[in-house]
């Protein structure tokens, strides 16, 4: 605050033009909606992690099965319920191949004669639960996908046609979905199941049958929030086509929640198709599925624990990589988490 | 508020009748007889069974009747239990549901919002990471794999409780645990997200302006508020549970609706499945429609503003 | 005149993920016994920040001061530990914010919440504490103070919640009360009926006020000295009448050139040019200067120290170095120097001169 006066060149205070635009220039490089997304969602460690292990899983799903000299669905009851062995692991005395008889903890593969090696053991056919597993997620991975995208087809149309054009459509097709949504899901799927053939489709189309409404619940919500802002009637005033609003501006900005609720739609639909395995509605044998797998594991848990265990953590770990990927898309596109 | 609470009881009746309906016209389409798998009967005395239950009669008449019968709260007989009817079947196993899913909403609940407060309140802390970390696996992991894990550990392997069926209340810990999983992730996620919501409000600034404590602006501010809506997404919640888990009742061997559902589906026992569904979706109709009418009075904007949502 | 508190160079920045923003670079004012400052500037000039700094209301986890003091009742409030800080709050100080719509607590009834402080600083029992309430209910203007009480946030309008705002924040008689633009949300006709309430109640409990706003029109009403803050700094200070008829900065020339008025005979009203600085990376020289027609060299190079205009007049602006150029405001400017005595363009009032 004080006041010395400091001596300057006498040419410091001439005066100079600044350029208008030099006050305008924008500091940070502009990005669209995505990018600044990709930039957020990379900073989420949980959701890279996650999206590596969701690859793994998936390309070994393909994979897998051709790792092994051993066909899934091959039977050979001379080899059946051996433990994991696994060559160079072995050494370690893990994955050795050792086992439980009765109460005694010997190699069972030097017992059977056996000189292959079935990484993670033989279940009480002899097949090879490796390739059994990785078919399996195969199966699982399959059912969730295209219930999936059969909800959000569904979804997307239902919840679309009821926000856009409101009014008496709107409530006739709103009271169905209040009607529906009564209906404990669990119990619906359970039937449905019961009336068709069992199968990879029946499974799926047991999902999908109420699987939809909450896809298109949030897409109506979506719609009817933006269909009323002002860049939605400045299109209409000039005389935008409803298909060129809905596929120009509506879809663009529903994107984001359509694709943040597949990732929590995958997960329900692999927990159910393995849910129903497990109570026995689903697939049947020789063909497998998480769930299946599961079930057979259970039957063995007390002797054979580690039947049980590979697809359960295989499961476990989708569903967890999912959700993870879900969250972190969801804090990265949502605008209200923005700041 | 009355004549929101009118609107929705309609309504209710309406969902609940068109799912007898659906379920009657499944049940119908269902391949399979209850009686295949029963003893072996000749003919004739398949006959006499089928006349006496009024299987022989034409559909729309069975329909009638079946929609009567449930009017006046009749479920219909059991086939499989002989003489039991539907009703008293489903009540006499609805305690051991209860039990187990009353202990696992309280527990779960109280776990959960612990958790989600710890988390929201100590954010980007250790603690904060172990709550989430618990509340994703509690979401992602399947109960039933969870409840198979449980019974491995703590009952084959550890001997510390009973592998299966119900002796005491000692048989109930691990199912519950089981079950609560779900509420307690539910919970945990729900009770962060709103809690730091809340705390960055302005009238949680306002309060700290006051010279409120930490304490006080924890609890007395945003605790309540972020407990509110935490009402609409636990309903159902609680409504799945109190009415039985289909598999972990079937993991441990309980007694419950759940374990006698999968037991009718088994052996197409018809009116037992109709009646247990009819059981569920009233159930959980009723809930949501409760929750709906208990949110409108624990919170004041919806209270004194008068209508609905 | 007793000081009630004084901000010494406060400099503040904020950690976020693109990096650190230098929020406040160098504040220095202080508040006199009884009178009213209005801080004026911007969005993201950072006044808001340098009174929630004040309060300590700033999140603690991404805030890092780096430098200066905040002295009150001779102690430093930045050094002052989180208990201590909570005894301060709501008593000593308070603070009422922009937007009534979301400052209350929409679960709690309004008697509530305006007891709460009663109860925490006063010790009063409930039904004193009731009492006091009800009482400060209908000192801010509100009908059936009693009735009232029990209701929730959602039941009044937005002048109303103000007022309830301000009930709370006088509460406990504070020494000085700090408002952060608490009439910029609401309707011009309640901004006027809550502006004059504030100046009705500082008479009544003889408060200091910080009144933060960005609309002169309000300064003008309120104010007894004013701070005009640019890019995280104070650019000039003085009283009202310094500031609105004598100003020296070319930031406040362009402030009050953009203040729409009805005898203006230009059609085109005046707007500065750019944006405010990006305070990640300030500018080196006068912030204002890549906006400034009035830009001179060293404004690229040296950061303006304080010049003296009067003794309670300073503004931060190289055009005040006895070495600079003499240059001559807006003409609208000029205008109001000619009617300030002490101005270089005075004219004098009415036949007077100098």
């Amino acid at each position: 605050m004080s006041n010395d006066v400091k001596n300057f060149p006498k040419d410091a205070f001439d005066r100079i033009t600044v350029d208008g635009k030099h006050a305008e220039k924008i500091s940070k490089p502009s990005l669209n909606f995505w990018q600044d997304a990709w930039l957020r969602i990379r900073k989420n460690k949980g959701a890279i992690v996650s999206m590596f292990i969701l690859i793994f899983l998936v390309v070994m799903a393909f994979v897998g099965p051709y790792m092994v000299p051993h066909d899934p669905e091959n039977v050979r009851v001379s080899h059946a319920n051996l433990p994991p062995k696994v060559p160079g692991l072995e050494k370690l005395g893990i994955f050795d191949g050792e086992g439980k008889l009765g109460s005694k903890t010997v190699n069972l593969y030097e017992l059977k004669k056996v000189e292959e090696y079935y990484w993670f053991g033989t279940d009480s056919l002899g097949r090879d639960l490796f390739s059994r597993l990785w078919k399996g997620t195969q199966v699982s991975l399959y059912i969730a996908f295209v219930a999936a995208i059969i909800d959000m087809i569904i979804g997307v149309i239902y919840g679309g046609i009821s926000g856009y054009y409101g009014g008496r459509v709107d409530d006739i097709m709103q009271r169905v979905v209040e009607v529906l949504i009564g209906i404990p899901t669990l119990v619906i799927v359970i039937l449905m199941i019961m009336i068709m053939e069992p199968g990879i489709w029946s499974i799926i189309i047991a999902i999908t049958i109420t699987g939809w409404i909450g896809m298109s619940r949030i897409v109506r919500g979506q719609v009817l929030k933006f269909k009323n802002q002002e860049f939605v009637l400045a299109a209409k005033t000039l005389g935008a086509s409803d298909s060129r609003i809905i596929g120009k501006h509506l879809l663009p900005n529903i994107m984001a929640i359509v694709i943040i609720n597949i990732m929590f739609t995958i997960p329900t639909a692999i927990f159910f198709e393995a849910f129903l395995s497990f109570i026995g509605l689903g697939l049947q044998a020789p063909h497998a599925s998480l769930g299946t797998l599961i079930n057979d594991g259970y039957k063995f848990i007390q002797y054979q624990p580690h039947i049980l265990f590979f697809p359960a953590f295989i499961l476990s770990l989708l569903m967890i990589a999912f959700n993870l990927i879900g969250d972190g898309l969801r804090d990265a596109l949502d605008p209200k988490m923005k700041d | 508020m009355a004549k929101y609470i009118i609107k929705r009881v309609a309504y209710m009746f309406i969902s609940l009748f068109l799912i007898a309906s659906f379920t009657f016209v499944l049940m119908k389409l269902l391949p399979g007889s209850p009686l295949a798998s029963a003893e072996k009967l000749s003919v004739e005395q398949r006959e006499v069974i089928y006349e006496k239950y009024g299987l022989n009669d034409p559909i729309p008449v069975q329909y009638v009747r079946y929609m009567g019968n449930l009017a006046k709260g009749d479920f219909g007989v059991s086939f499989q239990f002989k003489k039991a009817d539907v009703t008293t079947l489903i009540v006499s196993k609805l305690k051991y549901s209860m039990i187990l899913g009353a202990q696992a909403l309280v527990f779960g609940t109280i776990v959960g919002i612990v958790l989600g407060m710890i988390a929201a309140l100590k954010q980007n802390t250790i603690w904060d990471y172990g709550s989430t970390v618990i509340a994703i696996l509690g979401v992602s992991i399947p109960s039933f794999v969870f409840a198979v894990m449980l019974q491995y550990v703590f009952a084959v392997h550890w001997e510390f409780f009973d592998v299966g069926l119900w002796n005491s209340w000692k048989s109930s810990v691990l199912p519950s645990i089981a079950l609560a999983m779900g509420p307690i992730a539910i919970a945990a996620r729900f009770i962060r997200t709103e809690m730091i919501e809340v705390l960055s409000s302005d009238y949680i600034m306002l309060a700290k302006a006051k010279g409120a404590s930490w304490l006080e602006i924890a609890f007395k501010h945003a605790f309540r508020n972020a407990l509110i809506p935490l009402i609409t997404v636990l309903g159902p919640v609680a409504a799945g549970l109190l009415t039985g888990s289909l598999v972990v009742e079937q993991i441990f061997a309980i007694p419950g609706i759940g374990e006698q559902f999968v037991k009718s589906i088994n052996s197409n026992d018809f009116a037992v499945i109709m009646g247990t569904t009819m059981f569920f979706s009233v159930f959980l109709i009723v809930i949501i429609l409760i929750v709906d009418i208990l949110y409108g009075i624990i919170d004041p904007r919806i209270r004194l503003s008068g209508g609905g949502k | 005149m007793e000081k009630i508190i004084e901000v010494k160079d406060l400099e503040l920045s904020f950690h976020t993920f693109a990096g650190e923003v230098k929020a406040i670079r160098g504040v220095n004012f202080e508040v006199f016994k009884g009178e009213t400052l209005a801080i004026v500037g911007e969005s993201g000039s950072g006044k808001s920040v340098t009174t929630k700094a004040i309060m300590r209301l700033l999140p603690e986890s991404s805030t890092e001061f780096k430098n200066g003091q905040i002295l009150f009742d001779g102690k430093d409030l930045l050094k002052t530990s989180d208990k201590d800080m909570q005894k301060v709050r709501g008593k000593e100080i308070s603070m009422i914010f922009q937007d009534p719509m979301t400052s209350l607590n929409p679960t709690m009834p309004i008697g509530k919440q305006i007891m709460e402080p009663l109860l925490k600083h006063q010790k009063l029992s409930k039904e004193e504490a009731r009492r006091k309430s009800i009482e400060l209910l209908s000192l801010v203007g509100m009908p059936q103070p009693e009735q009232r009480m029990k209701q929730y946030p959602h039941q009044f309008s937005g002048g109303q919640r103000q007022r309830i705002v301000i009930a709370v924040a006088l509460a406990c008689n504070p020494k000085l009360l700090i408002a952060d633009e608490p009439t910029t949300a609401l309707d011009v006709t309640i901004q006027a009926q809550i502006l004059e309430l504030m100046k009705d109640l500082q008479k009544k409990i003889e408060t200091s006020i910080i009144f933060i706003t960005h609309d002169l029109g309000v300064v003008a009403n309120v104010a007894d000295r004013v701070a005009v803050m640019y890019g995280g700094q104070i650019v000039e200070f003085g009283t009202v009448d310094e500031i609105f008829y004598n100003p020296q900065h070319p930031y406040t020339w362009g402030l009050l050139s953009s203040m729409p008025s009805l005898d203006t005979t230009e059609e085109k009203l005046y707007a500065i040019p750019g944006s405010p600085p990006d305070l990640l990376d300030p500018p080196k020289g006068d912030a204002f200067a890549l906006r400034s027609e009035y830009a001179m060299k060293i404004d690229m190079e040296e950061k303006p120290p304080l010049f003296k205009v009067s003794d309670t007049h300073y503004a931060a602006t190289w055009l005040l170095h006895p070495d600079a150029p003499k240059v001559d405001p807006p003409a609208a400017i000029v205008e109001r120097m000619k009617k300030f005595p002490g101005s270089r363009y005075y004219e004098g009032s009415a036949g007077g001169g100098r």
